[in-house]
């Protein structure tokens, strides 16, 4: 019989959203059973926790972030962190950042960003990248160099900017600018700059397409979830679940990752992002610390959330380019040792509604999970009383490189307010990557 | 040349392998009871759309058969007579096929031209009905729609189509000497407009969904999807089906205009060809270009375009008709005989009658990289198997490197592979110069050059390094097998791997047993030849073994023909006059003087008199000047880099004064030179089956057209002496030989043909 546990919460923090003191009443169906395994910890492994994790807001590209370079967006993710958890500066032993769309001037932006954001010019810095799932690439390097006992105090981060982004000249007109550098005579100059043609003007944008198949991911979508029949009413009720869930969500003041970032010259401060603003090309950045629990404790932190067991996974980009939670979720509960029906929390990331219902179907199905899987049967899907309740990519917007650490706090923060235990991170990439990642709550 | 790639096209429709699915019976329980006695077509009603499907369960693909017509035509009137349904779908059961042309059998079992007629007429019946259904009908198309299925596929009102790789759309009768006669010639110009038809029409080459969707032949594209809860050719089908339906619904609620909105070089167009003037000066153009390439030997291109122009200037009803006319005089051509035959002959040589090997060649290792060794590896590595480029020298394998990724690269700007297929097909050949690696090979093919003792040092050199079960080809077009596996530790794994250059382009393979090689290897060796894309001929061992057995003697007779004064320009226009893809001065620069003069020696020593005929020496003399053929810029013409016309190569002048020979003027007509040449070929080629070193007149034939290019339209050496007759030919040779002795001997065979005419190569 599963009990209904009532949670009473009062909002905390982002006094930009809540103006009166308003007292929220959230009300959580939790089943109660037996878990799995009591706690994922691991004797003679270091327990890893996530102390706290911030964001900017998510804006579409183009708005109010337009003037801005990405390490400014960087830089306030950093800055929202070191405020919120008072750190010392000097603290962190290592910076990590993840991006995908790089700006040449700043192509090692964690550096950039750290020195913008006043951390010691002491603490090295090092930029990762993995399509939708850098972040989560910055935040497991962070956890391997505290595993391996070379840090204790990491920040991990991840940001996007797509309201600049770098377009270049043609191969031709590069090759000729390239040669004009070298060309010693005004003649061989002049020879050089007669041989440009209208062709050589054509600009080269990022490319939107996958670069091993030539498809654009939104294609890929399209037949992903036709092939696992995902009807046109199915994703769009899914997108509204997930805008309605966001907004619910925003209204609750349960997005408290979100800190206020007010921009330079800007008059509107930027908090008053909604659910439904958010879209698909989005800037915005993100920022966690990780530490070593005792690292933690000992600097009088309570932590968040216990990062345990991750994977990351690959498949054909072609036709199973956006199922990686539906590979890595089996493969990272069989690595913590849960079953399903241990998580209490979901969080996957959205990239679309198809490409989400058609990973849910891909985890429902025996056929799938024996012919593409190796598995003897399907994992089954998350249960959707369980399934990202504050929103989404789909709603809260996707910076590409940022998204990550937002799940990951994401899950902490709903651990904490829904009570449970184990939550699971899982999000696709570009390339027919994949990650997934099971986090427990750290003890109230 | 074009002819024999143009014949080569008609691989696609065979070359696939199709999955049969028998599932449909247990839908359509609830159809009417007659339904049951159905096998090939049967429809089910989802909502107010009739799904109608095809699947021949007889055959790997479908094909309009006398059965499936009339099957179809009970369904159509099932459901036109059906008032719950609105629309109707026809899609095909057969994941990997549609509809892919009609079927031959049925036109080869007619005795008259008539009778082909009214096959024809009651084609074009069956679809003007259609063409003039009240219910719309939405044609779901994947995998080949050729032929009849695309002429069924235009009569429908709406065409949806899948993008894979195995959807293409065609024309490909004038191939088989014929013409689209089902309604093709009057509705494919309406259609996709008059130059397009007529490119479609008279090339017969498969059209892509993407360039059928800007041709206006298509009107939608589905994406073909990847694994989801089915297997991806089971869901696309499926899914094409569910779109299929939407687009019927559609068309019935008048979401879905039937009428295309017309762009602006669309209505130039239109207007352009609505004057008489240009239509005129259309079909002149046409008829002289194809005058031009098939020197008025294929008679099917002139009917098409004479059907299309009644049916343009005289209206349906005269152009329908000539249609149907045409249709059948041309069924009952020995041009469309033969290229039938040839049809036939290559979905032979598309299997391997040896069975399948013990184990499949996953590594294979190629010696020399050559123009032939990279050639191998080029049609080779893009199937997955793992190809290991050995050469001796840096820059021969850099040259061979580079030649197989230009091959790729030609590829990807013509955009039929991705640069990203390009560079992934690339790292799975390996260059090197030693014999790393060997110890993993299942199968080496050496295309080192021609000679005995090189081969001899090579195949004693790998068989230190390869495994026990590793087949050791030669890739040779005179050595005789066996001389070279006369070193070999295990004989029984030598095989003989003769291809033709360039090896990418030439569909031939020809496979050389010895009595030792045994059945397992051959068994091998043909299933790579087949995946690298290959036509393949198994012949038994013996100096120049088929292809350059035949070839030799009519090379000697060209070489004769110089020296008698004939000028090479001359000598060219008489052999592609009669239907060689290449004039004989022209194909011996291809092949290279000195391979000509190589093998005109080795054979002449192992023959003898019989292969006499020019000097060697003829030869001799132009590789030490060094006109070794186009390879070397000079052969019998000048090669000039870039470009096309070529001029007689003015220094042969003195060397074939020196060999001067005074012709007979009794057999020296134009006519008689052109026989002199086709004769010893085809005398050879009929002695081969009398030896033994054929397996039959069908790989025959297709050796000689695939790998020699003998005219397709007298379909082969023994196709010609059934249809010229063996007693005209042998009366011919016992001329010829009265001037000029054995050369002209007809062998026994031939000799048996000609005094019974009922005995045939081919029944």
């Amino acid at each position: 019989m599963p009990r209904v546990r009532v949670y009473t919460h009062a909002l905390r923090s982002c006094p930009e959203l809540v103006t009166s003191h308003t007292i929220y009443y959230i009300f959580f169906v939790c089943p109660v059973q037996t878990k799995s395994k009591k706690t994922l910890a691991k004797p003679g492994v270091k327990n890893i926790v996530l102390v706290e994790g911030v964001r900017t807001p998510f804006l579409l590209s183009g708005t109010t972030y337009a003037d801005l370079m990405p390490h400014d967006l960087a830089r306030a993710a950093l800055q929202g962190l070191l405020h919120k958890t008072s750190l010392p500066k000097d603290a962190v032993d290592y910076i990590i950042y993840g991006t995908v769309i790089q700006e040449v001037k700043t192509s090692n932006v964690a550096r950039e960003a750290s020195l913008g954001a006043g951390f010691s010019d002491k603490i090295p810095s090092h930029t990762v990248t993995m399509a939708c799932i850098s972040s989560n690439v910055a935040m497991t390097t962070g956890v391997g160099l505290i595993t391996a006992g070379q840090c204790d105090t990491i920040v991990a981060g991840g940001v996007e900017f797509m309201s600049d982004v770098p377009i270049r000249h043609s191969r031709k007109m590069r090759k000729t600018m390239l040669a004009l550098n070298r060309a010693k005579t005004l003649g061989q100059r002049l020879s050089l700059i007669g041989s440009i043609r209208m062709a050589h003007l054509t600009p080269e944008l990022p490319a939107v397409a996958e670069f091993s198949t030539a498809e654009t991911m939104g294609h890929s979508a399209d037949r992903l979830a036709a092939a696992f029949g995902v009807t046109r009413l199915e994703q769009d009720e899914f997108a509204l679940r997930s805008h309605t869930l966001a907004k619910q969500a925003q209204d609750a003041g349960l997005l408290s990752d979100v800190i206020s970032f007010k921009v330079p010259g800007n008059h509107v401060d930027t908090c008053a992002v909604t659910a439904a603003n958010s879209s698909f090309l989005t800037d915005g950045a993100s920022a966690v610390l990780i530490m070593s629990e005792e690292k933690a404790l000992a600097m009088g932190y309570k932590p968040k959330a216990y990062l345990r067991d991750f994977v990351f996974v690959s498949q054909d980009p072609k036709d199973q380019l956006l199922l990686g939670p539906a590979y890595g979720t089996p493969k990272v509960l069989a690595r913590a040792g849960l079953t399903m029906d241990d998580i209490d929390v979901f969080e996957f990331h959205e990239a679309f509604a198809g490409q989400i219902m058609a990973n849910l179907k891909a985890m429902d199905s025996d056929w799938f999970a024996q012919n593409y899987m190796g598995r003897k049967a399907k994992v089954g899907a998350p249960a959707m009383e369980k399934f990202n309740l504050w929103g989404g990519s789909l709603s809260l917007g996707h910076p590409f490189g940022a998204t990550g650490c937002r799940l990951v706090t994401t899950v902490a923060h709903r651990l904490q307010k829904e009570g449970g235990q184990y939550g699971l991170v899982a999000a696709c990439a570009a390339g027919g990557q994949g990650h997934a990642m099971v986090i427990e709550a750290y003890p109230q | 040349m074009a002819g024999v790639r143009a014949l080569g096209s008609l691989s696609t429709i065979t070359a696939r392998r199709y999955k049969v699915v028998s599932d449909i019976s247990c839908r359509t329980f609830s159809v009417a009871p007659a339904m049951s006695a159905r096998t090939h077509v049967n429809y089910e009603v989802k909502e107010d759309v009739a799904v109608i499907r095809m699947n021949d369960p007889t055959s790997k693909v479908n094909t309009l058969s006398v059965q499936m017509q009339n099957e179809m035509i009970e369904v159509f009137n099932e459901v036109l007579a059906n008032n719950a349904v609105q629309s109707a779908v026809l899609i095909s059961s057969k994941p990997g096929c549609f509809i892919a042309g009609a079927d031959i059998n049925m036109i080869q079992a007619c005795n008259t031209s008539e009778e082909v007629t009214k096959l024809s007429q009651e084609g074009q019946k069956m679809f003007e009905k259609i063409e003039k259904s009240p219910k719309p009908i939405v044609a779901a198309i994947n995998g080949p729609c050729l032929g009849g299925g695309l002429e069924f596929a235009i009569a429908c009102q709406y065409r949806v189509a899948t993008k894979s790789k195995k959807t293409v759309l065609g024309t490909p009768e004038v191939m088989l000497g014929l013409l689209p006669g089902a309604g093709g010639t009057q509705r494919l110009p309406k259609m996709v407009g008059i130059p397009s038809a007529f490119d479609m029409m008279l090339t017969g080459r498969n059209i892509r969904a993407d360039k059928a969707k800007k041709m206006g032949l298509v009107h939608q594209l589905v994406d073909p999807l990847g694994p989801g809860l089915k297997s991806p050719e089971e869901r696309t089908i499926e899914y094409l089906e569910e779109v299929a339906i939407q687009c019927a619904k559609g068309i019935v609620n008048k979401k879905i205009s039937l009428t295309k909105d017309k762009g602006m070089m669309q209505k130039v167009q239109d207007y352009v060809m609505g004057i008489e003037f240009v239509r005129q000066q259309i079909y002149k153009t046409v008829t002289a270009k194809v005058m031009k390439m098939s020197k008025g030997l294929y008679p099917a291109p002139l009917k098409i375009i004479e059907s299309v122009k009644v049916g343009l200037e005289q209206g349906p009803d005269s152009g329908y008709l000539a249609e149907a006319q045409n249709f059948g005089k041309l069924a009952m051509t020995s041009e469309s005989n033969a290229l039938i035959g040839l049809y036939h002959g290559q979905v032979a040589c598309k299997k391997n009658r040896f069975g399948v090997p013990e184990r499949p060649v996953k590594n294979l290792a190629i010696l020399g990289a050559g123009l032939m060794g990279a050639g191998i590896a080029q049609v080779t590595v893009d199937k997955g198997i793992h190809t290991v480029l050995k050469d001796t020298t840096v820059e021969g394998l850099s040259r061979g490197q580079q030649q197989v990724y230009k091959g790729l690269n030609d590829k990807t700007k013509k955009k039929s592979i991705t640069s990203f297929e390009r560079d992934f097909t690339l790292a799975s050949l390996t260059g090197q110069l030693d014999y790393s690696g060997f110890e993993k090979a299942d199968m080496v093919i050496e295309a080192v050059f021609e000679d005995i003792n090189i081969k001899h040092r090579v195949i004693k050199e790998v068989e230190a390094v390869i495994p026990p079960h590793c087949i050791f080809a030669t890739n040779t077009s005179a050595l005789p097998i066996k001389d070279i596996a006369a070193v070999s530790i295990r004989p029984e794994k030598v095989i003989g791997m003769h291809y033709f250059s360039p090896v990418d382009k030439m569909q031939l393979l020809e496979i050389i047993t010895t009595d030792k090689t045994s059945k397992d290897t051959t068994a091998s060796a043909v299933a790579v030849g087949l995946k690298q894309g290959k036509v393949i001929i198994v012949v038994g061992d013996g100096p120049g073994f088929y292809t350059t057995r035949c070839l030799a003697p009519m090379l000697a007779e060209a070489v004769r023909l110089l020296q008698e004064g004939v000028d090479p320009k001359k000598l060219d226009a008489l052999t592609t006059g009669f239907g060689f893809p290449v004039g004989a001065a022209t194909l011996a620069d291809e092949v290279g003087i000195d391979v000509a003069a190589h093998v005109a020696e080795d054979l002449g020593k192992a023959f003898g008199s019989r292969f006499g005929g020019g000097n060697v020496e003829v030869l001799k003399t132009m590789v030490e000047r060094g006109f070794k053929g186009r390879k070397s810029g000079k052969g019998c013409y000048v090669y000039t880099p870039g470009l096309k016309s070529k001029d007689v190569n003015p220094d042969i002048e003195d060397v074939l004064e020196k060999y001067k020979l005074t012709p007979n003027p009794l057999v020296s007509s134009d006519s008689d030179v052109q026989y002199r040449l086709v004769s010893r070929f085809v005398n050879e080629a009929v002695m081969c089956l009398q030896e033994g070193i054929l397996n039959g007149p069908v790989e025959g034939d297709i050796g000689a057209v695939f790998g020699l290019g003998f005219p397709p339209c007298l379909g082969g050496p023994f196709r010609f002496v059934d249809t010229f007759g063996a007693d005209k030919l042998v009366e011919k040779m016992r001329r010829y030989e009265e001037v000029y002795g054995n050369h002209f001997t007809p062998c026994e065979l031939l000799l048996d043909h000609a005094k019974d005419s009922s005995k045939r190569f081919h029944k």
